[in-house]
């Protein structure tokens, strides 16, 4: 049929197009993804051999040509008559599909076992809770100093298995990062977990995969895979309370992020602020995006999000207050220096 | 005369078809016994259950054309990324509109109305069971879906989603009326559902034809069976489930509530026993269309009756027990979930078994290719990639990553569109004639079945592949240089082409409405009893009731057909069968045309928009309700001779 | 009909009404059997899937409900399938005489079973608002008392119609037939809910 294999072109050409994206199903940059890889294929192979003997066998029985008394028709008077070929062929289809559902059910049972062996010893715990629309990400190590805070963002060493343990402040999210895993869903007044186990470097994309509310579309992760040194170093850096200011600007910003509303939802750990409603602030600046990956990390950015965080995000919990215009350029100096 | 004398009296001395009464005047006579009277008033108070039947069909049309502008809207908006043609509140409204509408205010409804209308002429009956039960169903459909469109025109729409998950839809993160008008919707619909499918399986119960034993059942008489049987099982679930979201709204209960011993996923539970069997709900029926067009235009009975008979039977089973697919991500044991994995797989089993029959049926017989063959063909092709890409997602590991992605969206689509609105193109061309007494156009028909067969592929199969490229479901819009692009376009301009052919194919009905052909009783040579009566049926359906001896009783006698005689004429009159021989038992009085289903209507309805605000509204509410049903059951002063009237 | 008709079976003298399954609307009270049962199936699932998140059922500190009103309710309503009965019997008899004595018996019983229900209310030491455990049970009165009510104001027509001349029609003996099937069903659905309400919080404490 031209049509669907003009468009199984198509396809292919966008899939391996797809392969190099930071937020692909088809990435398979850890193990749990690249398991997923692999069994799709499979199912892909066999159902797509399943597919085309079906439509054949449609197109050929609509267009052969059964001349005069051949055909089983009211016109032959043999309306009611199926021939034994047409019956052993039923049972051939049946035993056909029966066989391969199982095997393809099979299949499946072996990548659960798979995904259920490399979740069996995790070296890094993570705590993941999601609100709405914003994600608190904890390291939680079993050394109680070692805790690191930060918010929509995750760094994980590559070839260490990292176990996710999901919490929900609100309602029902879902926390999937698709180069490295399938989604799971993060449920108010249950705790579920994911896990993770990366093979390969680089920069990936989560987003939230369960509707809600109105600002489900903004809720994304930034998720980087790299090196062990690379990661110990960003855990030290994560591990020292803000940076002090050095700057006059920056002084000014300090006391009105400390003193004023800004403290009543952030924390920025070595600095009066503590609050915990809002994403931890600490070291805002090394972050690649704000606003749970709606806007990227840019001068022009954070002052758009501190004046009207409303116009940029709709909806979301950071109110639009009125901010003088000289608050707003220390505001915006102090926070560039928490790296 | 004592009860029990009047029961056992002999049949009172008056007119009765038989060979003394026939032909045109046993006609003129029927027509004015069963008509109901013109004017408003006659047209609110109808029973006849091809009126009510084309009523649900024409509505549920609309709802779908409504539903289907809000998915071009919403295809507007993602055609570019990163676009702001629509606000993320207004694109949440959007797509719980269009998905409320598009499963309560037209999948169900449209499949039920085509039973009902169907199935009496089918079975060879004159009416439904329960003809005006049926009509105060439609009446409370009707006034479910102005509910929610009214709603939605005042800018206080629904916006969780079709599935108004919790604790998201609860009172304190959906405060106001939006989720209870959204719950209320479900009420009215699936009180108007459960009515007709109680009507449906007991007009196929015990008004068949004598001689028309189940295994002589049409095919899509056994789909209205199956379906209507598995309506009753399953709505109470969401009818449940969306007064428990009403309750904790209006009167604070704590079903969904963590904090307060309550459990989210308690309402996905609910919520997907109730969905997953509704989706075949709506799929069943159109394998029931496919079955009567393929065995009229390949000439020949259905190959392996029996099988697809059990084919849909083990379908209506099996679907009860596939629920936990929709909640593979939500984390609970790993040991239920192969159960329900195994499960979903195996309900391709009886589905690959009917398409086995459908293409053996067209083997051994010689295929027409006429428009409804063509939705046919149209089915399989589109139908059956969404039942793979429904075998990939059984599949945990990979449901893992595809779900709440673009990938379920065009699997859904493609099992819907595919599934159940190709045939449904096909069934109303094949049965047009029948209702109408015209032919639809066949050139303008092959226009717009290509135009959407292709329309469709163009706006669907991109999405599994934005699927797979990380594009999640219920988002206004996506970031720029992820690949998306391309996808989301092609999806837009194949989104428009479906809009264009679903034009085409309205215009072809309201033209051939007024200048199509002239169709006889039987335009196609059709097998089943529909086509012995008149093109459109009087409102009695068959002068005499026929009596069937085979599956195709159309195909049997050259040109007569046997029928039984000595119902009365001058009062509606039916026949009563055994369930299992069909054997004649009963007669059964006819209904008049009666108003109270119209005003009961007004009542319940009143009393539920009301209790969207109030709780005590229902305690109040119930008094009105309660006179008019009251009225409406109530028997009018009985005839002086004997028989009983039903009024 | 353009098919010529070819006459078979005369059915002119077969009777105009039936009892049980041969009545439609005998299959009608069915499906709405069907219905409902179902639905207070569901509403038991979500019962014991609630129940399943807690250690304690009644989740402390609350106290089960006090069983005095419901054992009290539930001897009336088995008790009152007594006249029930009777009355089914003389339906199918077509017994006008027996049925215009006892259909009365059938308005006023469910008057003393909703004071009982009213004290049951007051006796579940816990209010709908409180918590799941609470919302759920009463769910399941309120469900159950909506049952009674519905049938109460149908058996209240059909005696008033019975007292009519309306009630010597045959037809009405199935009405009443169908109409004391139903309110078998009522305290049938009553037996497992009064185990959920006062039994199964007594055991896991």
């Amino acid at each position: 049929m031209k049509p669907s294999r003009f468009t199984a072109i198509v396809v292919a050409g966008i899939a391996i197009s797809s392969c190099g994206g930071i937020q692909t199903a088809l990435g398979g940059q850890a193990v749990q993804s690249s398991d997923f890889v692999t069994l799709f294929t499979v199912f892909m192979v066999v159902c797509t051999i399943m597919y085309f003997v079906i439509v054949g066998a449609t197109i050929w029985a609509v267009l052969r040509r059964r001349r005069g008394s051949e055909a089983c028709t009211v016109e032959t008077g043999k309306h009611k008559v199926s021939t034994s070929a047409s019956r052993t062929a039923l049972v051939a289809w049946t035993t056909l599909i029966a066989v391969g559902l199982s095997a393809l059910a099979v299949a499946s049972f072996f990548t659960d076992r798979s995904l259920a062996a490399a979740a069996r010893n995790p070296k890094l715990a993570i705590t993941v809770t999601a609100n709405q629309w914003w994600w608190d990400v904890q390291y939680t190590p079993d050394e109680p100093s070692h805790i690191i805070r930060t918010a929509n963002e995750l760094h994980l060493p590559v070839g260490v298995p990292a176990e996710i343990t999901l919490k929900s402040n609100d309602v029902i999210h879902s926390f999937w990062i698709p180069n490295l895993a399938g989604k799971q869903d993060v449920i108010p007044g249950r705790v579920t977990d994911a896990q993770i186990l990366p093979r390969h470097i680089g920069q990936y994309r989560g987003q939230c995969a369960e509707f809600c509310g109105a600002e489900h579309t903004n809720m994304a992760l930034d998720v980087t895979v790299e090196s062990i040194a690379d990661f110990k170093k960003w855990a030290a850096a994560q591990l020292q309370p803000a940076a002090a200011p050095t700057t006059p600007l920056a002084a000014a910003g300090f006391n009105y992020v400390t003193t004023r509303q800004c403290s009543v939802c952030h924390n920025i750990t070595g600095t009066p602020a503590n609050g915990q409603l809002g994403p931890d602030l600490t070291h805002l600046a090394s972050r690649k995006t704000i606003a749970a990956g709606t806007l990227p990390l840019t001068t022009g950015n954070l002052y758009g999000w501190v004046a009207d965080p409303q116009s940029q995000k709709p909806g979301s919990n950071m109110p639009t207050m009125q901010i003088a215009p000289q608050d707003l350029h220390a505001i915006v100096a102090y926070l560039e220096t928490l790296k | 005369m004592t009860p029990a004398e009047k029961a056992k009296a002999p049949p009172a001395k008056v007119p009765r078809d038989g060979p003394d009464l026939t032909g045109p005047e046993l006609e003129a006579r029927l027509q004015r016994t069963w008509a109901r009277p013109r004017g408003l008033i006659g047209w609110l108070s109808s029973v006849d259950h091809k009126e009510i039947g084309v009523r649900y069909i024409v509505t549920a049309l609309i709802f779908f054309a409504m539903a289907g502008l809000l998915a071009l809207h919403m295809r507007l908006q993602l055609a570019r990324p990163e676009s702001n043609l629509m606000t993320p509140e207004l694109y949440n409204e959007t797509f719980t509109m269009h998905g409320s509408t598009m499963m309560f205010l037209f999948a169900v409804p449209v499949m039920q109305g085509m039973q009902i209308y169907l199935t009496p002429l089918m079975v060879g009956t004159r009416n439904i069971a329960f003809p005006r039960l049926t009509a105060f169903s439609y009446w409370m459909y009707l006034s479910g879906g102005l509910m929610l469109w009214i709603a939605h025109v005042l800018n206080v729409s629904p916006d969780n989603g079709w599935f108004s998950y919790m604790p998201l839809a609860g009172p304190q993160y959906s405060p106001g009326e939006r989720a209870n008008i959204w719950a209320q919707m479900i009420t009215f619909t699936e009180v108007a559902g459960l009515a007709v499918a109680v009507t449906l399986t007991t007009t196929i119960l015990k008004q068949r034809a004598p001689g028309m034993t189940l295994a002589r059942m049409p095919i899509f008489a056994w789909s209205t069976l199956v379906t209507s049987v598995m309506v009753i099982f399953a709505l109470p679930a969401i009818a449940l489930v969306s007064g428990m979201l009403i309750s904790d709204h209006s009167v604070g209960t704590q079903f969904f509530n963590p904090a307060e011993n309550g459990d989210a996923l308690l309402w996905q539970h609910l919520f997907w026993f109730f969905g997953h069997p509704e989706v075949y709900i709506i799929f069943l029926p159109a394998t029931g269309f496919v079955s009567e067009i393929v065995t009229t235009f390949s000439r020949r009975s259905i190959f392996g009756y029996s099988v697809v008979v059990m084919s849909l039977v083990g379908t209506g089973i099996l679907a009860f027990g596939l629920w936990v697919h929709h909640m593979f991500a939500t984390g609970l044991p790993c040991v239920g979930y192969s159960f329900f994995t195994a499960a979903s797989m195996s309900v391709a089993i009886p589905t690959g078994l009917q398409l086995f029959c459908w293409i053996a049926t067209m083997w051994e017989g010689r295929p027409r290719l006429t428009v409804p063959m063509l939705y046919v063909i149209g089915f399989v092709i589109t139908f059956v990639i969404g039942g793979l890409s429904g075998v990939i997602i059984a599949a945990v590991p990979l449901d893992l990553q595809l779900t709440d992605t673009y990938f379920i969206v065009a699997h859904l689509h493609y099992v819907l569109i595919g599934g159940a609105v190709f045939p449904l193109l096909g069934a109303i061309t094949y049965w047009f004639p029948k209702v109408s007494g015209r032919m639809m156009s066949e050139r303008m028909g092959k226009i717009s079945f290509w135009t959407i067969f292709l329309g469709f592929q163009l706006a669907f199969f991109p999405m599994h592949i934005s699927g797979l490229m990380g594009m999640p479901r219920r988002v206004f819009t996506y970031p720029a240089g992820m690949g998306l692009e391309l996808p989301n376009m092609l999806s837009t301009i194949g989104a428009f082409v479906v809009g264009a052919a679903v034009l085409l194919f309205v215009i072809n009905v309201l033209n051939s409405l007024f200048r199509g052909a002239p169709a006889g009783p039987n335009p196609w040579d059709a097998p089943s009893l529909e086509w012995a009566a008149s093109s459109p049926p009087g409102p009695y359906n068959f002068a005499h009731i026929p009596v069937v001896e085979s599956r195709t009783p159309l195909w049997d006698g050259e040109d007569s057909l046997r029928v039984v005689h000595g119902l009365r004429v001058d009062e509606p009159e039916l026949l009563l069968t055994t369930v299992i021989s069909a054997t004649p038992d009963l007669r059964e009085p006819g209904v008049a045309p009666s108003l109270w289903p119209f005003l009961s209507t007004i009542a319940v309805a009143v009393a539920f928009v009301c209790s969207i605000f109030s709780p005590w509204a229902l305690a109040f509410g119930a008094v009105p309700v309660g006179i008019a049903l009251t009225a409406w059951f109530w028997p009018k002063t009985p005839s002086g001779d004997g028989d009983p009237v039903i009024v | 009909m353009s098919l010529r008709p070819v006459f078979a079976d005369n059915v002119s003298e077969l009777p105009t009404s039936g009892f049980s399954h041969r009545s439609l609307t005998w299959w009608g009270v069915i499906g709405f059997m069907a219905i409902e049962g179902t639905g207070f199936a569901l509403v038991f699932a979500t019962y014991f899937f609630l129940m399943s998140h807690e250690q304690h059922w009644a989740p402390q500190p609350l106290q089960p409900p006090n069983p005095l009103a419901g054992t009290l309710f539930t001897i009336v309503i088995l008790a009152s399938e007594i006249p029930n009965t009777m009355i089914k019997k003389a339906a199918v008899k077509y017994d006008l005489a027996t049925v215009r004595r006892l259909l009365p018996w059938m308005v006023a019983i469910p008057l003393l079973l909703f004071v009982l229900r009213g004290f049951e209310f007051n006796s579940l030491n816990v209010n709908w608002y409180d918590n799941a455990y609470g919302s759920v049970l009463w769910a399941l009165l309120v469900l159950h008392t909506t049952h009674i009510g519905t049938d109460w104001v149908d058996t209240v027509v059909l005696c008033r119609l019975m007292m009519t001349p309306h009630g010597e029609a045959p037809r009405r003996f199935s009405d009443i037939d169908e109409n004391s099937l139903y309110w078998r069903f009522v305290w049938l659905a009553w037996l497992p809910i009064y185990l959920l309400i006062y039994l199964v919080p007594r055991l896991f404490r």
